[in-house]
């Protein structure tokens, strides 16, 4: 395998232009004799399946749920953003640019992550044209709030719901194309594998999650905008549906995996309560504008936080990082409050939690601000607490959130399998080791309505794309190969659930390759979940037929596929021998303990490459170079 | 704590379907209704027995994927919460709760307390959108919206899709779900050119899916668990009514 990038060469706000100029373009009678499969019906499957068809393709689109709107786009709260610079604060595209690749920790492409600030501007005309009701300010114009690893106001929103309402949006648009008869929607509908014919993806093979039935689609191009596989934890904030099966059935086809290891803990969310629970719930980030995050001075303070005085609280992150105080990267703010937790400062019955607390800015801005700000979170807060915040303060843990690792892909969004392209989460390409608050929407929106639609186009005028429909025998063999499995998962009949074996998948995870990782550590887990991997396939029990709605079969055929995914989350951790952005490495800290990358040896882009059941997987490189951000040690100090 | 939950099982659509009692021990006040159903659905796998299925995604009360009756209210008890978020604190030990899916001859059932809401898709598809293509638009700020509209817009938007409303109409009228998208996108200046052609295309959609008529009850305001208000009909209506007038 040979990493090519294809980034073309020039002076970095060119790149795109030049690449755009470049591209081979399909005549617009000739668009509509071609089909693409777009799996995945978020924020990057919607905007690429609206836009494509728009375009004039015959457009596949499939999704798991019921609908295409139910997406896990959808529970993205705080906002998007933008280099509008609306406000003069200091803002341009080079500044979103740069935050980007620092906050990332410099282990992503430098022309990638221009290209999505530059687009950044115009996924905001877009969605306000399309009526996204965007927060405004008197006058009209669209207003802004600050996120994380910012010093400027960047962030469009709406209330606490963006990614619901940008969702809307794109499915919106989709359902237009879908009016138009320009997309065909088939929900309810799982990918199982991709079909590769002589080298090309031509196609995949889904089952209908009502009757069952196992079917094939053939195409010229695949895209797959399935998100990330934060779930392999179990407990995340992701939606529990959210899998990594059609990502890694495709690295099993010969698609490389990128940066598995890169997984993001997000710092406020709410702290887990007990054995029973089947997620963790986000709190958004944009709560750290106004709330102040402390623990009591002294460890094991067992008094009311309203008791505690003012000298007896460590606001840890207003000491330790003053000039950017509560709003610190991600990364930065979880391991912190680890480092607290484990002190014995945390807070609540399990001593895993600390405090943000809105008082001093209700008392300066009144109830009323905060309430017309994070009205919504504070509801959902109390609703799952039962604790008033306008009250007390809020308690609050780093949960798994998002995945930075992906499927490796080009400048053009492709991976290494010619005609299989990934957007949004599913991919590797634009955060490095740590995504900025308010980065997500704005990635999954620039690659599908800004990006793939051209580049698709490219690849289908210059590639020789024989005549292949869905009776081509090759179907038929994934066909058996996906029966098999879903055969092999109903006749094992053992004494263990599908979510109890996930959940003990989760714990090692957790304590192994979270937020904070060493090799010892590493190679135990690695261990551990071959032995958790070899009961699973011996004892789980999923009950019922193959031939109807079974939600424990199609539980279990994503967690089988964890399995296999977590192993390569360890191999992958353990390899890079340096800490960097949400990949934490005891062995390797600054003095006053934050992360330490090592550039020599670690500036790169590990993709992996299968090479069959039980073998190690093969590393490639890819190198990455710094023109523009030179690498140095982040400092939010 | 302990519940007796009575849950509607049928295996299919076309299958006749009855309520099963189980019973629920170890009941944590702080668990949701869906996990209090993966702790029975847990139990009934390993005895060999078919999980109830139910609908579920965020758990966040976003998606919208999750609902069925609580003892014939959509959602349960709670005020403006969705079943993923109704936590066990809200019932008493002992207490019997009877789970039924929506019920709706445009809802059909799929098994179980899933129903088939793709009617509510075809209803988006029948013009509940801006028809604006990729690349084409303004400037953001180029397009100005006064403060109170773009709330208001942002109420009505607010809907997640659940279908609850329907479920608690005595009509099982589609009007609070088609509303709210007549009234996010009429409140807004980019949605005035295909405003009249909406209103049409959606309520005659709404008609043909078989849901019934509104006869202003306000059941669909009162199990809302995004509190979108029965005002969005009236909007709706004014919108038909004008669009019928000019056409």
């Amino acid at each position: 395998m040979h990493l090519v990038s294809r980034v073309p060469s020039g002076p970095i706000e060119k790149l795109w232009d030049q690449a755009r100029f470049e591209m081979k373009l399909v005549n617009p009678a000739n668009k509509r004799k071609h089909t693409v499969i777009v799996v995945g019906s978020g924020l990057a499957g919607a905007s690429a399946a609206a836009t494509l068809g728009e375009l004039g393709y015959h457009v596949k689109c499939f999704c798991f749920q019921d609908s295409p709107r139910r997406a896990h786009s959808i529970a993205a709260q705080g906002g998007i953003n933008a280099a509008k610079n609306y406000h003069g604060d200091g803002d341009s595209i080079f500044r979103l640019f740069y935050d980007t690749v620092k906050g990332g920790d410099f282990r992503s492409r430098e022309a990638n992550v221009y290209r999505l600030a530059q687009i950044s501007v115009d996924i905001i005309d877009q969605c306000v044209a399309q009526g996204v009701p965007f927060a405004r300010e008197y006058g009209g114009t669209l207003a802004n709030r600050s996120f994380g690893g910012a010093q400027v106001s960047r962030t469009f929103y709406a209330r606490g719901q963006t990614g619901q309402q940008l969702l809307l949006g794109a499915y919106q648009a989709l359902e237009r194309q879908i009016d138009s008869g320009q997309v065909k929607m088939f929900p309810r509908t799982e990918m199982l594998d991709l079909v590769v014919i002589d080298g090309q993806a031509r196609g995949i093979v889904t089952r209908n999650l009502v009757t069952g039935k196992i079917e094939s689609h053939a195409a010229d191009a695949v895209v797959l905008g399935t998100g990330g596989y934060g779930n392999a934890y179990f407990l995340s904030t992701n939606a529990k549906g959210s899998n990594c099966t059609a990502i890694w059935r495709a690295y099993k086809r010969g698609a490389a995996f990128a940066n598995p290891c890169f997984t993001q803990i997000h710092p406020t969310c709410i702290p887990v309560s007990g054995h029973y629970q089947s997620k963790l719930t986000l709190m958004s980030e944009s709560l750290r504008n106004d709330g102040r995050i402390w623990v009591p001075v002294k460890p094991r303070d067992r008094r009311p936080p309203g008791e505690i005085p003012e000298d007896e609280r460590d606001y840890f992150l207003e000491r330790r990082y003053p000039s950017f105080g509560n709003l610190v990267p991600r990364d930065v703010a979880s391991r912190n409050a680890k480092a607290v937790c484990d002190e014995g400062r945390g807070v609540g019955e399990t001593g895993l939690g600390v405090y943000l607390d809105f008082s001093d800015a209700i008392q300066s801005l009144g109830a009323g601000v905060i309430r017309e700000r994070y009205g919504n979170l504070f509801e959902m807060y109390q609703r799952i607490t039962d604790e008033d915040p306008y009250q007390v303060p809020m308690r609050i843990y780093p949960a798994i959130h998002y995945t930075m690792g992906g499927l490796w892909v080009d400048y053009y969004l492709m991976t290494t399998i010619p005609g299989l392209f990934s957007i949004g989460e599913a991919n590797f390409s634009d955060h490095g080791a740590n995504r900025l608050g308010a980065s997500a929407l704005m990635q999954g929106l620039s690659d599908g309505y800004f990006i793939l639609p051209y580049t698709i186009g490219d690849y289908i005028a210059s590639s020789k794309l024989a005549k292949i429909d869905a009776s081509h025998a090759e179907f038929r063999r994934v066909e058996a190969g996906v029966a098999a499995l879903t055969k092999q998962l109903l006749s094992i009949r053992g004494h263990q659930t599908v979510d109890a074996l996930h959940r003990k998948l989760g714990k090692v995870l957790w304590d192994y390759c979270g937020m904070s990782r060493n090799a010892h550590d590493l190679e135990r887990a690695l261990e551990r979940i071959r032995e958790l991997r070899e009961e699973y396939w011996r004892d789980v029990t999923v009950g019922g037929s193959g031939e109807d709605l079974n939600q424990s079969l199609e539980k279990a055929g994503r967690v089988a596929d964890f399995f296999e995914l977590a192993e390569l989350m360890c191999l992958d951790a353990l390899e890079r021998n340096e800490s960097c952005g949400g990949h934490f490495r005891e062995e390797y800290q600054t003095p006053d303990g934050e992360a330490q990358r090592n550039d020599d040896d670690f500036s790169y882009v590990a993709a992996w490459e299968y090479q069959g059941p039980d073998r190690v997987p093969a590393l490639h490189q890819e190198a990455l170079l710094f023109e523009y951000v030179h690498p140095s040690q982040r400092s939010y100090k | 704590m302990r519940l007796v939950l009575h849950v509607w099982r049928q295996k299919n659509a076309a299958a006749p379907g009855q309520m099963q009692r189980y019973q629920a021990g170890d009941v944590n006040p702080d668990m949701s209704m869906l996990e209090l159903l993966d702790v029975v659905n847990e139990e009934l796998i390993l005895k060999g027995e078919e999980p109830v299925a139910f609908e579920h995604d965020c758990r966040e009360g976003i998606c919208g994927s999750c609902g069925f009756m609580i003892d014939g209210v959509a959602h349960g008890p709670l005020p403006a919460t969705t079943v993923c978020q109704l936590t066990m604190r809200h019932f008493k030990d002992g207490q019997e709760l009877h789970l039924e899916p929506w019920r709706a001859k445009a809802f059909p059932v799929i098994k179980d307390l899933i129903v088939d809401r793709s009617a509510f898709d075809r209803i988006i598809e029948a013009g509940g959108y801006i028809d604006i293509p990729t690349g084409s638009a303004p400037d953001g700020n180029a397009i100005l919206v006064p403060k109170d509209n773009a709330e208001r817009a942002m109420d009505a938007a607010a809907c997640i899709g659940c279908g609850a409303c329907v479920a608690a109409c005595p009509n099982a009228s589609a009007a609070l779900f088609t509303g709210a998208k007549i009234s996010h996108l009429g409140l807004l200046p980019q949605g005035q050119p295909e405003r009249d052609q909406r209103s049409l295309r959606m309520v005659r959609q709404w008609n043909r899916e078989g849901f019934g008529s509104c006869t202003n009850i306000g059941e669909c305001e009162a199990v809302c668990p995004k509190e979108i208000k029965l005002g969005v009909i009236a909007r709706m209506n004014r919108d038909f009514i004008r669009a019928s007038w000019r056409r």
